[in-house]
């Protein structure tokens, strides 16, 4: 008790300094409308983390069970019988189970965790507060949005009890597999209910983006240019575009495969005969599903990346204490990279049967993305070069970023090249590639994010040794696992295979395999840790006692600690400045509040 | 009761762990925020420096453990293109890789918040900048003239002399077919097959093109001379997977592709040539297709001209086995009857 007490000793005096904010902003709120159907925007950022961090975990454990298959393929675990029940009989997966898990671990942590969880937090908490808006433009929408991803997850969730098992086509679902009940018994129950839960959860994005879109459009406090945003706050824009644009797109060809579910068409289906007989089907075109999924499926991995991407600069920048290098390079690069994404999606579609000239072009398109993310990384490092860099969880988490999205996104100059994508194309290659790249780095832009922000979001700082021990052992985990995974794509071996002991040309990866699995339930455990300290944080962590913990430029810490709904108790501060004077005239950081001086060097 | 120990087990060391991180944080209260920061800021820029010195070793060490598990020298003439583009690209992206890690964790190394230093103003430089937007451009548009011109060659039209083979991917093997003495691969049809009689792939019996048509449960093919896919699935998506010809192609339902190369290596001198005597060219399917997906394995074998005609020499064409009881060449299609000649067919090819 005593400890506590050193511990909150000095917040006393602070809180009392707010106390009248609260009492000025107060609204009749009941628990329903503050804490479930909540419009206001740092609840429903709250909201969208925690139903991703519940999603994370589950995501997560069914790769540490996947895992143990391929890692210990003859072994037999007799907890995973009482479980998984007759999908784990006698204590190993059997291959459906595999395959669902599989399909699983890679939507939810796609959309659930990495679209949702993290652009839907961040973009939520951080738009508002960083443009110097009261709320959304459309708070009920906002809610809405919030709402259609709960009943997606409630949908995805029913999935996986029913009796024939959830989906397990693999996240892509691709047809003819993933229309034809017969073809897989994922293919039956479980598709349709993926199939609705994605609708639902498009529903949910679009609702989110176009809020996102408006807000920051038309909502930004007097003197906040498009050019003194936050390269968060841009970030964000690109997100909300591309999702915008793309979502559409996926929700067409999901509603196609539906059709030829149990509509009788034939968009995707030809010539096939399964389960004893032919089946009438003639004219569609398998492809045609994967051009319509692409199209959304490359700007995906986007907008996964760029709210990460965002978020990094913005804590590279304030623990350094400098200002982003090449501001706006870092715009103009982003602006890039979210034209390209809309151009290059048939690289996932090298050995399709793809016209070859039509290749051509794609593999020019793939490539040219490498250079605005070139300069990124190269603005990030001279962004660190020449500060004074203070080691918080949340920088180290950028700095792992970076290296993850450096050693990920070399992987992608191998596989964008369709000659090289030959022989690398689905292989374990493309694993590693696109966990690095897309998983860890995202994660590692979340993670900082989550560490960055969490004082905003709950008055609270989160326990630094565990943060440290969670990055270190992340980090080094991280590249443990995929690094060596890099071998065994080189070799051959094609991913989604549940047991590679039947092969001449695999099997010599054993050894490696289980070394792999052991990692991974280390860095799963480590998570885990993670999570402890975030709930346990938000009850019992160490108080704030100043509105600017990190001395950051930027708008949300001009808010009260625990700021109420409409973010500031009085006037909206009027912005002068960009979001990254840090250093500048002898001075370690100038709000982007204080006007001009007379004196004062441009930038 | 082992698994509620590991429990067990797991729970007691997170709970050591946090109360480690909680008295860290009391220690750092009582001695002064601005000591402890001091004294992480230490660590951790140590703990970089070392990751990325060690991470470097690991890299290095990592290459030798599993070099030689990997595929050696390409086994067609074709995927020596691939590995040349590979090994251009890994010395690109290499020097790029050691470069900027060293830079990113020496920066941060270096640059670690100490008392006293101040950072340097430094919002942007145009010259650096054009700098790092044009390197990356010439260094990438050579890899993409590389990579196309290995890109039509592999992708161009068969030689006129190449072998013709089909290969149908269905849940969970592949059906292989030759075209047999006349050179050319009968009329099929969806709707004609029956497992039952033998006629996995629908063959249309009224067309003479199907009636030296050959269906073996492995591939051979003729060492130095080109061989042209015909590849497509009769179900779902699968994909043909050659990883030691650095060849891959989708089979599509309803979609015909091809590809096509020029085994550079027998069987036997691979065999030799890797000092594995179960060495196999085998055939793998890359593309998700159920439940089945990772054993479905092909064989090929790579051999001499005259090791090859002598097999194919003693392949008897589909239609005789599965038209054994009426006499061959007059026999009206689709009468065949199931007879054990067929049911063993059958059973070679499921």
């Amino acid at each position: 008790m005593s400890n506590e007490a050193t511990l909150h000793s000095q917040q006393e005096v602070m809180h009392g300094a707010h106390d009248h904010h609260d009492h000025e902003h107060h609204h009749e709120d009941s628990f329903i409308s503050k804490y479930v159907f909540s419009m206001d925007h740092k609840m429903i950022a709250k909201q969208f983390l925690i139903t991703g961090i519940v999603w994370a975990i589950i995501g997560a454990f069914f790769s540490v069970l996947f895992r143990l298959q391929l890692g210990f393929p003859d072994a037999t675990f007799p907890w995973l019988e009482s479980i998984l029940g007759h999908w784990a009989k006698g204590g190993r997966i059997t291959a459906e189970a595999y395959y669902a898990l599989v399909t699983m671990h890679g939507t939810i942590l796609v959309f659930f965790v990495l679209t949702a969880g993290l652009s839907g937090t961040f973009s939520n908490l951080l738009i508002p507060l960083q443009v110097g808006a009261r709320d959304m433009a459309s708070p009920f929408m906002n809610c809405l949005s919030y709402w259609f991803f709960f009943l997606a997850s409630l949908v995805m969730m029913a999935s996986l009890f029913v009796q024939t098992g959830p989906a397990s086509g693999g996240w892509t679902m691709y047809p003819p597999l993933s229309a034809l009940g017969d073809a897989s018994i994922g293919s039956k129950i479980g598709v349709d209910l993926w199939l609705t839960s994605m609708a639902l959860f498009v529903v949910s994005q679009l609702l989110g983006g176009l809020n996102y879109i408006s807000t920051l459009l038309n909502m930004r406090t007097k003197g906040m240019a498009m050019t003194k945003m936050p390269l968060t706050i841009w970030s964000f824009f690109f997100t909300a575009v591309l999702g915008v644009l793309s979502f559409p797109v996926l929700l067409s060809g999901f509603i196609l495969l539906l059709m030829d579910r149990h509509a009788g068409t034939s968009f995707y289906l030809s010539d096939i005969f399964i389960a004893g007989k032919a089946l009438a089907n003639e004219g569609g075109s398998a492809i045609l599903y994967q051009h319509l999924f692409w199209f959304l499926g490359h700007p995906e991995v986007y907008i996964i990346i760029l709210p990460a991407m965002g978020m990094v600069s913005e804590v590279l920048a304030v623990s350094s204490r400098k200002p982003i290098f090449g501001y706006l390079a870092m715009i103009g690069s982003l602006f890039a990279i979210c034209i390209l994404a809309f151009l290059v999606w048939a690289h996932h579609m090298f050995v399709t049967g793809l016209n070859p000239f039509l290749g051509a072009f794609f593999v020019l398109l793939t490539l040219l993305i490498a250079v605005p993310s070139a300069i990124k990384v190269f603005n990030w490092i001279t962004t660190i070069w020449k500060g004074n860099i203070n080691f918080t969880p949340a920088s180290l988490f950028s700095i792992g970023f970076v290296s993850t999205f450096i050693s990920g996104g070399l992987t992608g100059i191998w596989l964008g090249n369709s000659s090289i994508d030959i022989h690398l194309h689905d292989t374990m290659f493309v694993i590693a590639h696109f966990h690095i790249v897309m998983g860890v780095s995202a994660f590692f832009g979340m993670f900082a994010g989550i560490y960055h922000w969490f004082p905003k979001m709950y008055g609270r700082f989160m326990n630094q040794t565990i943060g440290y021990i969670h990055f270190w052992v992340t980090m080094i985990g991280a590249y443990l696992i995929f690094w060596p995974m890099h071998y065994e794509g080189m070799a051959g071996m094609p991913r989604r295979y549940y047991d590679v002991s039947g092969w001449a040309s695999f099997k010599q990866f054993g050894g490696l395999n289980e070394f792999i699995t052991i990692v991974v339930i280390l860095v799963f455990a480590v998570q885990l840790l993670f999570v402890f300290n975030f709930f346990y944080s938000i009850f019992k962590g160490r108080k704030l006692t100043t509105q600017n913990p990190w001395n950051a430029t930027t708008l949300e810490w001009t808010t009260p600690i625990h700021a109420g709904h409409g973010n500031w108790p009085g006037e909206i501060p009027e912005v002068y400045r960009w979001a990254y004077d840090y250093s500048k005239d002898g001075r370690d950081f100038i709000p982007q509040t204080e006007p001009i001086g007379p004196n004062e060097s441009a930038h | 009761m082992s698994g509620f120990l590991a429990v067990l087990v797991v729970v007691l060391i997170f709970i050591v762990i946090f109360q480690i991180a909680k008295a860290s944080e009391y220690v750092s209260i009582l001695k002064g925020e601005k000591k402890a920061r001091e004294q992480s800021n230490r660590i951790n820029g140590f703990l970089l420096i070392a990751f990325l010195v060690l991470g470097l070793i690991g890299v290095y060490w990592c290459n030798d453990l599993l070099k030689g598990k990997i595929l050696g020298e390409s086994a067609s003439e074709q995927g020596e293109g691939v590995d040349t583009l590979i090994y251009v690209t890994l010395a690109i992206t290499g020097v790029v890789f050691v470069i900027t890690q060293i830079a990113l964790f020496w920066f941060a190394f270096k640059y670690q918040e100490k008392e006293g230093r101040k950072a340097f103003y430094f919002p942007h430089n145009n010259k650096l900048e054009v700098i790092w937007t044009v390197i990356p451009a010439i260094a990438l548009t050579i890899l993409v003239a590389f990579g196309l011109k290995h890109w039509f060659q592999l992708t161009s039209e068969a030689p006129k002399d190449a072998a013709v083979v089909e290969v149908t991917g269905k849940q969970f093997n592949w059906i292989f077919r030759y075209p047999g003495k006349d050179g050319a691969l009968g009329r099929r049809d969806i709707k004609n097959i029956d497992p039952s009689a033998g006629n996995e792939l629908g063959l249309d019996w009224n067309d003479p093109l199907n009636k030296d048509d050959f269906m073996p449960t492995e591939l051979h093919l003729v060492v130095g001379k080109p061989v042209k896919f015909i590849i497509g699935s009769r179900d779902v998506i699968h994909d043909v997977g050659l990883p030691h010809f650095r060849m891959k192609m989708d089979a599509v339902p309803g979609i015909p592709t091809t590809l096509w190369f020029t085994p550079k290596f027998t069987t036997k001198q691979m065999k030799e040539k890797t000092g594995n005597p179960d060495f196999t060219f085998e055939i793998s399917c890359d593309q998700m297709c159920g439940s089945g997906h990772y054993s479905m394995r092909g064989v090929i074998v790579v051999e001499t001209q005259e090791e090859y005609d002598k097999w194919v020499a003693s392949q008897k064409s589909t239609y005789s086995l599965t038209h054994a009881d009426t006499a061959a060449p007059a026999a009206p299609a689709g009468e065949a009857k199931a007879d054990s000649t067929q049911k063993a067919v059958a059973a070679n090819i499921q």
